[in-house]
C-alpha cells in the first residue's frame, strides 16, 4: 500500500494538543459541510473517525454533541457493526503518561451546552474491529441517549491523523 | 553615591549574576546527567517479533528511536508510529543509520505475530515482546509506567508512558520526543541525535 496519502497528512496535519474535553456554552459552531443530524433536543455535528493503519485492532469515534434543551441528557452507550464492543472511553494525557478511562455511566450532556468528543479526550471506542477503516468511507454507530432516545448515523473516516471531519479546519 | 561608582556597582551585580546563572546550569546539567545516566542500563532479556535477542547491548552501534506501546491503542501509538514513519520519510538518506523499536507494554495480547503484524507497514520499526516479567524489567530500567485498566467484560486497556525515547549509538539515553510534539522540533532533536 503506498503511505504517501497518510505521510502527506501528517505533514500537514496541526499538531495541536485539544484540552481536555469540557462543557462549552452552546451553540457549537457549525463542523464540516454534512446536514445538521438531531434526536430529540440533542444535536450532532462534525462526526468523523480516523482510518485505521493496517492490522490496528481498535479505532475512534468523534462528534460534537449539544444538548438545545433545559434538561440534563446522558449519552447512554454506542455500538457499531464494524466493531466486536463498542464503548464511551475518556482519553488524557497526564504528564508524559496517556491514561484511558471507560465511562461506565455515559457521558452527562448538561443542558444548554456541548460536549466535545476529540482525539486526546473524551471518544467513542470501537474494539475488536472487524474490518479495517478506509479513508473516504463511512462507518454506522448507533448512539443510545437516557432522554432523547436512540440514532444511528455515519462517521465518515478521515485520514489516520485527522483531527476534524474533513473540510473543518482547526479549532 | 557617585555616577562612575554606581555603574562600578552595577556592572559588578551583572558580573555576579552571570557567574550564578552560569554555576547554575553547569550544576543542573551534571545533576540531570547523573540521573538519568542509568536509564536503560538494567539487565533485560527481550525478543524482537523476528526472534531475535533484544537487550540492552541490542541498543549499541547505531542511535535509535525507543517507544513502550501496544497494538490495543485507541490513539497515541498508531499516531506516534505514523509519526515516526513521517520522519524517516523527511530525513531521507540522514536516517540511514536510526533504528526504531516498538516495546509492547501488553506482551498478553502483543506477541510476536501481532506486534510483528502491527509495525510492519512502517517498513522501519521493529516489534519487541517478550515475558510480562522482562517487559516490566525493561520498562523499569528506561522509567516507563504503564498499567492495566480493566474494561467491561474481559477486555482491559493499558494507561502508559507516551514519550519517544532518543538513545544515542553508545545504548545511552539523549532525550525524549513527546506526544504530539511538533515535526520541526522532533526532526532538530532527531538530527543532533545522528550527528552523535
Amino acid at each position: 500500500m503506498t503511505l504517501r496519502p497518510l505521510l502527506l497528512a501528517l505533514a500537514f496535519a496541526t499538531a495541536f494538543s485539544p484540552l481536555a474535553s469540557s462543557a462549552q456554552d452552546a451553540p457549537a459552531a457549525a463542523h464540516g459541510e454534512m446536514a445538521p443530524i438531531a434526536i430529540g433536543d440533542i444535536a450532532i455535528t462534525g462526526p468523523f473517525t480516523r482510518a485505521t493503519l493496517p492490522n490496528a485492532p481498535v479505532g475512534g469515534g468523534f462528534l460534537t454533541l449539544t444538548n438545545n434543551g433545559t434538561e440534563d441528557d446522558r449519552l447512554l452507550s454506542a455500538s457499531s457493526p464494524i466493531a466486536r464492543d463498542t464503548q464511551i472511553h475518556e482519553m488524557a494525557m497526564e504528564g508524559d503518561v496517556m491514561k484511558m478511562r471507560q465511562l461506565v455511566d455515559g457521558l452527562v450532556i448538561p443542558a444548554g451546552q456541548s460536549v466535545v468528543l476529540e482525539p486526546g479526550g473524551y471518544h467513542i471506542m470501537f474494539m475488536g474491529l472487524t474490518q479495517a477503516l478506509v479513508e473516504g468511507e463511512t462507518v454506522p454507530v448507533t448512539l443510545t441517549f437516557e432522554k432523547a432516545g436512540t440514532i444511528t448515523i455515519d462517521l465518515p473516516v478521515g485520514t489516520a491523523a485527522a483531527d476534524a471531519p474533513s473540510g473543518h479546519m482547526g479549532h | 553615591m557617585n555616577l562612575t561608582h554606581l555603574r562600578t556597582v552595577l556592572w559588578t551585580l551583572v558580573a555576579v549574576a552571570a557567574l550564578a546563572a552560569t554555576g547554575l546550569y553547569v550544576y543542573t546539567t551534571m545533576t540531570r546527567t547523573s540521573q538519568v545516566a542509568g536509564l536503560g542500563q538494567a539487565d533485560y532479556q527481550l525478543l524482537t517479533a523476528a526472534g531475535d535477542a533484544f537487550t540492552r547491548d541490542s541498543l549499541k552501534g547505531s542511535p535509535s528511536m525507543l517507544f513502550f506501546g501496544f497494538t490495543h491503542c485507541p490513539e497515541v501509538c498508531p499516531t506516534s508510529l505514523a509519526e515516526m514513519t513521517s520522519w524517516y520519510e523527511a530525513l531521507g538518506d540522514e536516517a540511514k543509520d536510526l533504528r526504531s523499536f516498538f516495546v509492547t507494554v501488553d506482551p498478553e495480547r502483543d506477541t510476536a505475530a501481532v506486534i510483528d503484524d502491527y509495525v510492519s507497514w512502517t517498513g522501519h520499526v521493529t516489534g519487541v515482546t517478550g515475558t510480562p516479567d522482562e517487559i516490566a524489567k525493561a520498562a523499569q530500567s528506561w522509567g516507563v509506567f504503564y498499567e492495566k485498566v480493566p474494561l467491561e467484560g474481559s477486555d482491559y486497556t493499558m494507561d502508559h508512558t507516551a514519550s519517544i525515547f532518543l538513545v544515542n549509538a553508545a545504548g545511552e539515553f539523549e532525550g525524549t520526543i513527546a506526544y504530539r510534539e511538533s515535526s520541526d522540533t522532533a526532526l532538530a532533536k532527531l538530527r543532533r541525535l545522528l550527528e552523535g
